[in-house]
């Protein structure tokens, strides 16, 4: 859905993406990271299930909500990726039982 | 840090920056925060960061302008909490805020709001699916990221930010499938009568004229008056959908499609404490009522920025220089001499254009589709909507409690002002006469173990 | 226009469900509601639907209510979203155990058998995920939990349906007896009857005040907070003994915390304020409960205004001036009596006789208790 501009100079690092490898860089935030991560969504509603992508960048829609190191429906376009983050896009309702 | 803030800022964009360094000048010391982790608002956003010289060049001066303020206010000692939010303001003043997962309490005299805006909800059908998202997003992701659409973007809406978003998105190497303007034609008829008024913002709309200029030269495809967009797809958006004022019905391959439709002031926070709001028909939103010193009707609670009006960043900044002098004054201080008049003179610079941009791109009335998601979180239709409407006959809280529109975890920000548009249709009302919700804590929500943790005065983290 | 038989100051569940009532009788009702149907108490209710630990007193109309709220959707055409997940008050010691056991042998003994106490197998199957200090828990299997405010809209459509006028944005602010007729002013009108009730909750007091009446009442704004949708895992509605807090989870997953923490309000605005400090000792509560929530994120919290009387027991009784009736001062748990108050109110309206489901909550009970002192 989105690139990032190549820069040769830019150091990146890794994050997990349901558990997989992703490239980020100093700067980004993880929303950002998960819009050019196929498929480019965040999470699928609690309420119908449906994909969602990051939608304001700037905090006031809750549709780029996932699960960042263990603590859940975080607003992803507030926080930066770091290296080592693990990130879970959340698949309908939360659950509150292990 | 200390924990005494006799005054506490809520934004560190243009106006929570200006406010808070003229109160650093006068001797005061302002807490700020702000919920992003980087100074600058979304204006200046992620202005100290690094990124190619290609996306440098292409975001501009005025850009560029934001990492020199960020500077300054980094510099000028002002004590700043990044990445925290408050989420509750009770009157008197206690404020709540969480940072890293906790949360805690402040008491302080004064407050300034420099919570900016968001960009105006365009509820049209598919406006929900995957690649679809505003201009002002995929103008932040540039901002942060140097990050592009990957395919050529459609870009559907009005006003001022799609023209600079396609501007910079076409310097650094982007493709614009299309421009779907979907300006009510007139505009220089709208404008005429607030041209002379307008001359000492001539610079703003000279910069105007020239981008327009350039786009034509670049070879934009930019199709006017356009009507009806829809989004279509099922995992993601696969197709966009207009018609051209020739009634002819196009669809089109689309991959990402980018919304705007205006921005509004965020009025969550003064809603929720009760302040004064008048409707403003030329922009199409509820403005906090302010006095000449940005004292909203609630004592010791200030406005500037954005969130008292739409105005752009030098005026946004201006505000913050006339707030910070109000609350000095208010807390019993002298004001030195001059400062007042130079920050009102830059106010007046900076407003002068607004009217001819306000009338240039007047708010959007068309009719919300029947089958447009009005509340992205709870998932309710415009259909839905008027339906329950129709129904009960009652005013926005009513139709949230019957229908949970507005319940979800963003608060009505995405549906508020649709809501007051098919109500007001509806009931044949006025927008003002119609209101919108009522705003219900926590402005933003908070996990239960961070409120169980809560304690009063306690250190921020 | 003809004057109305009846009308009733107060468009909450109580005024229309009295007003239901009264006109599938046969009477023509009026209901003047000061800003919306279920503006205050009733549209902020936790919508708890329990006879689990309640006063004695109000036992024989909320074992006929509870029987009601399992026909709901007979009286009112829908079935207001109530379901019979059952009630729990959880212990954590065995005294609390013990005390609990002799209250319900009690209850037993007095013909009542809605309450039983279980141990923990049974109460960790009921809340899976529960704090392993809870033992055991007072649980009523009948007792559940509706909507709010699907409540509010089918009494309020079943009200309409039996021929109630129901007038909202009219705040009394006058009431007299004048040649027989009770007079209700209001900005824009007078609405006059032969009978009238007072189903003004919070404002009860105010509107016997205007008849000259004083009965003492004082206020209450319970605190509620809902949090984000969530997998659905609990079903009864979850207490702990002396502690504030009920704890359920709704049909749509969110987590709805109350349980009579306190706010602030002013009946005079009609404006609530939240109370952080106090909400967070209800959230430290929920997370003792059941300690997997703390991630659960709080969307929303509100309060309404509801009267409280200082036994806690409603005020149901014919005024002192003639044709006029209260039923005001729930006290924060009105909701569950609601089907079968209406009832009962209808019928002492009606017949002039308080029924006996009625007689414990006669407003001279207060003076009786202060003469006594």
């Amino acid at each position: 859905m989105f690139r990032q501009l190549a820069d040769s100079g830019s150091p990146s690092f890794l994050v997990y993406i349901d558990g997989s490898e992703t490239v980020a860089r100093p700067g980004d935030t993880v929303a950002a990271v998960l819009l050019r991560t196929a498929p480019g969504i965040a999470r699928h509603t609690p309420v119908g299930e449906t994909p969602r992508a990051p939608y304001c960048m700037m905090g006031v829609c809750f549709d780029c909500l996932a699960t960042v190191d263990g603590e859940t429906s975080v607003q992803t376009c507030l926080v930066e990726a770091r290296p080592g983050m693990r990130i879970q896009r959340q698949k309908g309702k939360v659950r509150i039982t292990p | 840090m200390t924990s005494e803030h006799d005054i506490l800022i809520v934004g560190a964009g243009p106006a929570g920056m200006a406010a808070a360094m003229q109160l650093a000048g006068l001797g005061l010391s302002p807490l700020v925060i702000d919920e992003q982790p980087m100074p600058g608002g979304q204006i200046w956003r992620a202005s100290e960061g690094a990124r190619p010289d290609a996306v440098r060049r292409a975001l501009g001066p005025d850009y560029a302008q934001g990492a020199g303020r960020v500077a300054e206010f980094r510099n000028s000692g002002v004590d700043y909490l990044p990445g925290t939010r408050m989420w509750h303001l009770e009157p008197g003043f206690q404020v709540f805020m969480s940072r890293d997962g906790a949360a805690f309490s402040r008491s302080c005299r004064a407050v300034l709001l420099a919570t900016g805006a968001q960009e105006r909800p365009v509820p049209l059908p598919g406006w929900t699916l995957p690649g679809v998202m505003t201009v002002g997003a995929a103008q932040i992701l540039l901002k942060t990221s140097a990050q592009i659409p990957d395919q050529p973007v459609w870009i559907a809406g009005s006003g001022p930010l799609p023209l600079l978003y396609i501007r910079q998105l076409l310097a650094v190497g982007g493709k614009v499938a299309g421009y779907l303007d979907t300006t009510p034609r007139g505009g220089a008829g709208r404008a005429l009568p607030h041209a002379a008024a307008a001359w000492r913002g001539r610079g703003d709309l000279l910069k105007g004229l020239k981008w327009l200029r350039e786009l034509r030269r670049a070879g934009l495809r930019w199709l006017r008056g356009v009507g009806d967009i829809r989004a279509l797809g099922e995992e993601r958006i696969e197709a966009v959908c207009y018609t051209t004022p020739d009634g002819q019905l196009h669809r089109e391959p689309a991959s990402v499609l980018l919304l705007h439709e205006g921005v509004v002031p965020s009025i969550h926070a003064t809603l929720a404490m009760n302040c004064d709001h008048l409707w403003s028909d030329a922009q199409g939103c509820f403005v906090p009522q302010v006095d000449a010193w940005g004292m909203t009707s609630v004592e010791g609670l200030y406005l500037a920025g954005d969130g008292a009006g739409i105005a752009g960043a030098p005026a946004a900044e201006a505000r913050g220089r006339i707030a910070a002098l109000g609350i000095a004054q208010w807390l019993g201080h002298r004001l030195p001499e001059g400062a007042e008049p130079a920050a009102r003179a830059a106010l007046a610079r900076a407003l002068a254009s607004r009217p001819v941009i306000d009338a240039l791109y007047p708010p959007p009335d068309d009719d919300i589709a029947d089958e447009a998601v009005v509340c992205r979180c709870e998932e309710l239709t415009a259909g839905e909507i008027r339906a329950a409407a129709r129904l009960h006959r009652g005013g926005p809280n009513q139709v949230k409690a019957y229908t949970r529109c507005g319940m979800g975890p963003c608060q009505g920000r995405q549906c508020g002002y649709s809501v007051n548009r098919l109500l007001a249709a509806e009931y044949g009302k006025s927008r003002a006469e119609t209101g919108f919700f009522r705003i219900r804590p926590p402005l933003k929500p908070v996990r239960l173990g961070e409120l169980a943790a809560l304690q009063e005065g306690r250190e921020a983290p | 226009m003809t004057n109305p038989d009846i009308l009733i100051v107060g468009g909450g569940l109580h005024g229309l469900s009295a007003a239901l009532h009264l006109a599938r009788c046969g009477a023509s009702v009026t209901v003047l509601e000061g800003e919306f149907v279920g503006r205050h108490a009733s549209g902020a209710s936790a919508a708890g639907v329990r006879t689990l630990g309640r006063n004695p007193l109000e036992m024989p109309l909320s074992t006929i209510s509870m029987d009601m709220w399992h026909d709901i959707a007979e009286l009112v055409g829908d079935d207001c979203g109530f379901h019979a997940h059952g009630q729990l008050r959880v212990a954590e010691t065995d005294a609390q155990i013990a005390a609990e056991t002799q209250r319900i042998a009690r209850l037993t003994a007095a013909g009542y058998d809605n309450e039983t106490v279980i141990g923990q197998d049974q109460l960790r199957a009921l809340v899976p995920g529960i704090n392993p200090k809870f033992i055991g828990a007072a649980y009523a299997a009948r007792d559940g939990a509706a909507d709010p405010h699907r409540t509010l809209v089918a009494f309020r459509a079943a009200a309409l349906r039996a021929g109630v006028t129901i007038r909202e944005g009219a705040p009394v602010t006058g009431l007299c007896r004048r040649g027989g007729l009770w007079a209700a002013t209001m900005p824009g009108g007078t609405v006059s009857a032969p009978q009238a009730i007072n189903a003004a909750g919070a404002w009860g007091a105010r509107i016997a005040a205007l008849t000259g009446e004083n009965i003492p009442l004082s206020a209450k704004a319970s605190m509620m907070m809902v949090t984000e949708r969530l997998a659905r895992t609990i079903r009864p509605v979850v207490g702990i003994i002396g502690r504030s807090l009920s704890f359920k989870q709704s049909s749509q997953g969110t987590l709805v915390l109350g349980g009579g923490i306190q706010g602030r309000y002013d009946l005079d605005s009609g404006r609530t304020f939240m109370d952080f400090h106090a909400l967070a000792r209800g959230a430290m509560a929920a997370t003792e409960l059941m300690p997997s929530v703390s991630g659960a994120r709080i969307t929303r919290c509100w309060s309404g205004i509801e009267g409280k009387t200082q036994d806690l027991l409603p005020v149901i009784c014919p005024a002192r001036a003639e044709g006029l009736f209260h039923a005001f001062g729930f006290s924060g748990h009105g909701f569950q009596l609601v089907p079968a108050a209406g009832a009962a109110i209808a019928e002492m309206v009606i017949t002039g006789i308080v029924p006996p489901t009625l007689q414990p909550f006669a407003a001279d009970r207060f003076s009786q208790e202060g003469a006594a002192a």
